[in-house]
């Protein structure tokens, strides 16, 4: 995954470029589009419109299918992804142990909804159905890391902390 | 790593590699599962490492530790097995690495206070197979999980992995496997519980040349980690089953739809691909027996309808996973228009047991109806949260009380959900009813998945209903309307009720319009998303009725139909209350027991989790 800086057109462009020579050798039947995205997603945390383009292209096919795609499922994002992702589990078994009130918490402290990121792009929040650590629900996940029973009480506390990571240093 | 050209060769490199075992000194065997992962495994592999190096022991590095796929007692994590004794250590912590590493492999000392301690009875268990969570299950599909390094095919190949696929190249015909395949009586553990046999001889009996076999790892259930669990423990066993599938099919291409928050599996499932290739058991004419197959991985996008077969096969040709309606099978036309067949991991991981050991002893688990084992998620409110194997047939209580230790805080049993988003709620009243595939439906639940939720008095069932809804409609595609806008108004519904609007006339609407859902929806995303709502309408009717008729939620969780009091007698004024309230609702002097201003709660509860006296109640 690659550091979080805002490409330019012609970076963007020219990894793009990279991936998709990796998949020009492929038959119409071989393609595999899901794949290709995924890829150009690996690299940039989300999905850059010059990249779609580009894409679309290069292995003449509309754009409007590789948007198709890139709405319907849920691992792409057509915004970028802030420096902080923030993935709170809503599995059944952290729904039961309270996950909802946990969310909400989260949602007042960052002023975010679920799929978006702050505009300084330091923070994206999202939701996501069960991370099979059901033992340790409430869970959180915080770049890769994961906090688990939380409580309420707690999530005050992972954020500051989180924040001062980010070096705002600031609370509330 | 030489490309094995015999059988022979094979069974050569086993008896080598089961001789090396034989002879090798002890392994820390940690698990790496994501439970024991979010309780800081990591941190302990590290830790033991850094110990072992310290010890000079760095060169047996390899051989001493092995970081394995789940060993499913969730609950206790980071769990961490002493082998060959299997002394099982657990909650285990970085700064125990040093006592581990000293006393348990350089001497021969068991750690006392890192044992498993049962808070019922404080009995102490040293082994894993005397703790009451392992030693009353059935272990066939995650029986060698915390024996193989999911990264290394030789911990396979010692535990007898691959004997049933060299076995069947030199001595059996394709028709033979299919036919054990069909005695041995399995059937899909994806949940719908189609007799394997029976799809693998349809797709073998579509003619065409190309064909193609899916292994369904997509598992999309919130709280089920099962399929996840031997994919990224054991995915040899899954390749085996692939191969032999592939072989008494007639297949020479194969895929595994892995889903996209699995990133573990994934990765180890293709380590596993490149090393089958490079011993030569996965490709061109596989041990010289003129059979060739392969397998790609791919990962899913993050829909759960995916799960679902044709919308699979519409993701993996690289379109938005739309189902479409069956009137073909996938065994006749699926991908590319070409027969497939398309089995759960769990199903294509049994594979493998039944050709080495036939499907007599396959039968002798589970009832007649449906033989072998089914690997459940049990979570929720329950003391051992984890993955439980046990034989079909086995009760729901014993599941529960037996191995799963019983409700947390000894509270009573209210109900359990089967099935994930699509099964339904069982009532404490039908805690006897045997686990299979037949029972669970009758019940109007289904066995789906492995997918099991305990839930005691403090769940709403108006909630979970709730929940489940949100999640199936969050998830619907939006290609049929009975899905998409039935889902809609099912869950604009149970929403008002919670919130204690709702009205007794809407009860008969929930009921209309599962109906349509149930009759009209396209595949069984939608036809089955009403069960959850069904079922809790069907056994918790009351509870549906307090919500509506008196605007109060008995499990107190609806929070628009809740309150929080603080008891005069109990508060002692420590003010930690009206410290951590958001809304400032907490009013009060020092010293003074407090109050709580309703119209400025929110109702979050934090108060409730900080009152060191249990002063703060709700209702």
């Amino acid at each position: 995954m690659s550091q979080h800086t805002i490409n330019s057109k012609e970076q963007i462009e020219q990894i793009t470029l990279k991936i998709i020579t990796s998949y020009r050798h492929l038959s119409e039947e071989e393609m595999d589009w899901i794949a290709l995205l995924q890829d150009i997603q690996d690299q940039f945390r989300y999905l850059p419109p010059d990249g779609l383009k580009l894409c679309a292209r290069e292995l003449n096919v509309p754009l409007s299918q590789l948007y198709s795609i890139a709405t319907f499922y849920t691992c792409f994002s057509l915004a970028p992804r802030g420096k902080t992702e923030i993935q709170v589990c809503m599995g059944t078994a952290c729904h039961i142990r309270g996950a909802e009130p946990i969310l909400d918490k989260i949602l007042q402290q960052l002023a975010l909804n679920p799929g978006e990121t702050s505009p300084d792009l330091e923070y994206s929040l999202e939701t996501v159905n069960c991370v099979g650590a059901c033992a340790r629900g409430p869970l959180v996940i915080i770049n890769s890391n994961y906090y688990g029973n939380l409580t309420m009480g707690q999530v005050e506390n992972l954020l500051s902390k989180t924040r001062d990571i980010n070096g705002e240093g600031k609370n509330g | 790593m030489v490309k094995l050209k015999t059988p022979q060769e094979l069974e050569n490199l086993r008896a080598s590699l089961q001789k090396q075992l034989k002879y090798s000194a002890k392994t820390i065997s940690i698990c790496y599962g994501s439970s024991c992962k979010a309780s800081g495994a990591e941190e302990v592999i590290t830790a033991i490492k850094n110990e072992l190096e310290k010890n000079n022991l760095e060169t047996n590095l390899e051989r001493i530790i092995k970081e394995t796929g789940c060993h499913g007692f969730c609950e206790q994590g980071p769990l961490v097995l002493i082998k060959p004794q299997n002394i099982f250590y657990c909650r285990v912590k970085p700064e125990d690495a040093s006592r581990i590493v000293k006393k348990s492999i350089i001497k021969n000392e068991i750690i006392a206070d890192l044992l498993f301690q049962d808070p019922q009875n404080e009995n102490i268990f040293t082994t894993e197979e005397e703790i009451p969570f392992y030693k009353k299950q059935t272990r066939l599909l995650m029986q060698h999980n915390s024996d193989i390094d999911p990264r290394r095919l030789e911990d396979y190949l010692a535990q007898g992995g691959y004997s049933a696929l060299n076995k069947v190249l030199t001595q059996n015909t394709p028709e033979e496997i299919l036919e054990k395949v069909k005695s041995s009586g399995l059937r899909g553990r994806g949940g719908a519980g189609f007799p394997t046999g029976q799809k693998w001889e349809s797709c073998r009996q579509a003619e065409s040349e190309i064909k193609y076999l899916i292994c369904n790892a997509d598992e999309g259930d919130p709280g089920c980690f099962q399929d996840a669990s031997l994919v990224e423990g054991n995915p040899h066993q899954v390749l085996e089953g692939m191969i032999l599938g592939a072989y008494a099919v007639g297949i020479t291409t194969g895929y595994i739809y892995i889903r996209y928050e699995y990133p573990v599996a994934v990765r180890n499932f293709r380590e596993a691909i490149e090393q089958a290739r490079d011993y030569g058991l996965l490709g061109e004419n596989i041990l010289d027996s003129g059979f060739s197959f392969d397998v790609q991985v791919k990962r899913g996008g993050g829909a759960f309808v995916c799960g679902e077969s044709s919308a699979l096969i519409a993701s993996l040709e690289g379109r938005p996973g739309e189902p479409r309606d069956k009137y073909v099978r996938n065994t006749k036309k699926g991908l590319w228009g070409k027969p497939t067949l398309l089995n759960n991991v769990k199903t294509l991981a049994s594979v493998p047991l039944i050709v080495e050991k036939g499907s007599d002893w396959f039968r002798q688990f589970g009832t007649s109806s449906s033989p072998g084992t089914m690997i459940f998620s049990l979570t929720g409110k329950i003391k051992h949260t984890g993955l439980v194997e046990i034989p079909m047939g086995i009760s729901m209580h014993s599941l529960i009380w037996d191995i799963g230790g019983g409700i947390r805080n000894d509270k009573p049993l209210k109900a359990v959900q089967t099935g994930g988003p699509s099964g339904g709620c069982i009532p404490a009243a039908n805690i006897d009813l045997p686990l299979d595939y037949e029972h669970l439906s009758n019940a109007g639940s289904m066995l789906g998945s492995g997918g099991m939720i305990v839930m005691d008095e403090n769940t709403c069932m108006v909630d979970v209903a709730r929940y489940f809804l949100s999640f199936t409609q969050q998830e619907s595609c939006g290609k049929c309307v009975p899905c998409r806008e039935g889902g809609k108004h099912l869950l604009h519904t149970l929403n008002k009720i919670t919130r204690g609007e709702g009205q007794i006339t809407d009860l008969t609407l929930i009921r209309e319009i599962s109906e349509a859902m149930q009759k009209g929806a396209l595949c069984n995303l939608g036809r089955q998303a009403p069960n959850p709502v069904l079922t809790t309408l069907h056994y918790f009717e009351n509870e549906y009725h307090r919500h509506i008729m008196d605007q109060k939620c008995p499990a107190g969780v609806c929070r628009h139909l809740i309150s929080f009091y603080i008891s005069t007698e109990d508060c002692t004024g420590c003010g930690k209350c009206m410290d951590v309230c958001p809304e400032e609702a907490i009013r009060g002097e020092k010293r003074e027991p407090h109050h709580i201003l309703q119209g400025e709660c929110n109702r979050c509860g934090i108060c409730q989790e900080v009152c060191p006296e249990n002063a703060i109640s709700k209702g």
